[in-house]
């Protein structure tokens, strides 16, 4: 500061002192650095498992079934169509219940009234909720208890969803808040019903968010190990699943794998994660892809 | 909304009011009540969630209650539930203090890292940097977490710690697992603050400058301390991610709970221990089994009273400046 009495009328072309400037530049250079650690750690992070897993990575990998015996012939068939599959349930299952619960929460709900509140604190929390405690509920309410469904895809797939929800929740309610007023109003000016305007314009208007915010959702269920620990999803699954049979799911294997004493395991396991990483990376490009292409802007 | 629902309210054209245009207005208002009905249904599913989980937790907790004196649970210094005899104990401090070393190491990593990046992205970075480092960070939030165990287990530990920086680490050690789990919360740090950075208004940064203040001043004595309470509940959030994180624990931090502040050895968290047992081959019902419930139930009101302190704050610094 006492620079700053010395050059009262410092512009942007009269050069601070030495000394400050050093400072200043020394902490925007340690800002910069601390940034990069994280990308330096993904970008690590990805060359480690590549450099793991792309040896065993086969059409054999992919299309065999695991096996404890023999670690050269195994591969992930069952977990991948696991999670396949589990990606299409959960979706069944949150899209509809998402939504419904956005559009309630944005277009109905009035926010003075003690339930609805109550309903949106709860939203809040559930977000905050460890996946193994979604886990417990799903073991405790969907596998046994009053839904008792067993160890089945289904009751995975549900546990999953309620663990997710939120995530919808949250980016449709986003979604459906972009769409501008106006649109409502000239909609039932015309003489829709609420319905119909939230059916045929809001909703359509809110459809790119909404279906990013769904693919998100579905891209964090199925990296999700500990839920389906819980559940019971069985990791050296030698069959194909189906919607009511027990199943196997990628982290499932993957855990399975990198907790081997073999080595041999491990590098499976890398493998295991590439199939799983390709598989979010398509996700996330659909996302991408659909909030460009018909993004909105009013 | 309340333009809204007033327009709503007269949604049916008033029209020439001939006995047909009415009787299409009741049945379309019972289907309007039907769907509303629906809708909120959904919403209510939430709320029976939340009951689920805490009926859930709290039935076999009691059970598991009734078979261990709840003082013994809460203060025994020894977890030890699957040893037959007399060895067999259930003091669960073991598990929470590692809950919370764990969570301080990741922390320890995570706050100067996530901060600095939220200060730069908010403050420093060009459009054109930023529009590329916050995808990335996104990405590495999209990471599963059971990738990170993996990468902890058999990179962090054997090529990081042994080889490079030549600590002598067991296969499973709280070091590895501690500093991965920092990694996690990391882009949950950074964007929160970033929020909060951006959300304190132009004035105050132009009025630093106006007084002569350079740009570092002007971030670290009035940008952040502006952004205060959102950056607590960052690391409120962040924290509360690292004390329900499962996976990367159980892959790298191994499964033997111990009071010990030791991180070349084994570490075992509350929820790595659920996962743990739930893997295992115990028999559902036993009092073993129901420990899963009683740690589960002490990790939920752990999570939620985290929650809440960062919802408080970051209703703190909304209020301040929206």
């Amino acid at each position: 500061m006492a620079a700053a009495s010395t050059t009262p009328q410092r512009t942007a072309i009269d050069p601070a002192p030495a000394a400050i400037r050093l400072k200043e530049r020394l902490f925007a250079g340690s800002l910069f650095l601390s940034t990069l650690v994280g990308l330096l750690f993904l970008a690590v992070l990805i060359i480690d498992v590549l450099q793991d897993g792309l040896s065993n990575l086969s059409w054999d990998f992919i299309t065999s079934f695991p096996s404890r015996v023999i670690p050269e012939n195994a591969g992930v068939r069952s977990a991948l169509l696991g999670t396949l599959y589990l990606i299409v349930v959960v979706a069944v299952f949150i899209v509809p219940v998402g939504v419904a619960t956005a559009v309630y929460l944005e277009e109905y709900a009035d926010r003075d009234r003690w339930w609805n509140r109550i309903i949106e604190l709860n939203i809040q929390n559930l977000a905050a909720v460890p996946s193994v405690v979604y886990g417990i509920l799903g073991l405790a309410w969907i596998v046994r208890g009053p839904l008792s469904l067993g160890r089945i895809l289904i009751a995975g797939a549900l546990t999953l969803g309620l663990l997710v929800l939120p995530v919808v929740i949250v980016v449709a309610r986003e979604a459906i808040r972009a769409v501008p007023p106006s649109i409502r109003e000239g909609s039932l000016a015309l003489g829709a019903t609420k319905w119909q305007t939230i059916w045929k314009q809001v909703l359509p208007g809110a459809l790119p968010g909404i279906a990013t915010g769904v693919i998100l959702a579905l891209s964090r269920a199925i990296g999700e190990t500990a839920p389906l620990i819980l559940v019971g999803a069985v990791a050296f699954a030698r069959f194909d699943p189906t919607l009511t049979s027990q199943f196997n799911a990628l982290p499932i294997a993957i855990l399975e794998f990198v907790t081997d004493q073999e080595r041999i395991f491990h590098d499976l396991a890398a493998s295991a994660i590439i199939v799983l990483l390709i598989i979010l990376l398509l996700m996330n490009s659909v996302a991408i892809y659909l909030r460009n292409r018909y993004e909105q802007k009013w | 909304m309340a333009g809204a629902d007033l327009i709503a309210g007269f949604g049916s054209p008033p029209g020439g009011g001939g006995p047909d245009l009415t009787r299409k207005r009741t049945t379309r208002s019972v289907s309007e009540q039907v769907i509303k009905g629906l809708l909120a249904a959904a919403a209510v599913l939430s709320v029976v969630t939340t009951t689920g989980i805490v009926i859930s937790l709290l039935n076999e907790t009691i059970q598991f209650f009734g078979e261990v004196p709840i003082g013994d649970y809460l203060f025994g210094t020894d977890w030890n539930p699957l040893a037959g005899g007399d060895s067999q104990s259930f003091g669960v401090l073991p598990l929470v203090f590692s809950t919370f070393y764990m969570t301080g190491i990741g922390l320890l990593i995570a706050v100067p890292l996530g901060l600095a990046a939220a200060i730069y992205l908010a403050e420093y970075a060009t459009p054109r940097v930023r529009k590329t480092i916050k995808p990335t960070l996104e990405v590495l939030a999209g990471i599963p977490t059971i990738v990170l165990g993996y990468f902890a287990l058999t990179y962090i530990t054997p090529v990081i710690l042994r080889d490079l920086l030549g600590i002598e680490v067991q296969v499973f050690n709280g070091l590895a697992a501690g500093i991965v789990l920092g990694i996690l919360v990391l882009p949950t740090i950074a964007s929160v603050t970033e929020d909060a950075l951006s959300a304190v208004p132009r004035a105050l940064r132009e009025g630093a400058f106006g007084m002569g203040a350079t740009k570092r001043q002007v971030v670290t004595r009035v940008v952040f301390p502006a952004a205060l309470s959102g950056i607590v509940a960052a690391l409120v959030l962040g924290a509360s991610r690292a004390v329900g994180e499962t996976v990367i624990i159980l892959v790298a931090g191994g499964a033997s709970p111990n009071l010990s502040f030791d991180l070349t050895g084994p570490q075992q968290t509350m929820a790595a221990f659920i996962a743990q047992t739930a893997r295992g081959d115990i028999s559902t019902g036993s009092t073993e089994f129901l420990t899963i419930y009683a740690v589960g139930f002490t990790l939920f009101v752990i999570t939620l009273v985290l929650n809440a302190i960062a919802i408080g704050f970051v209703r703190k610094f909304r209020q301040v400046y929206e």
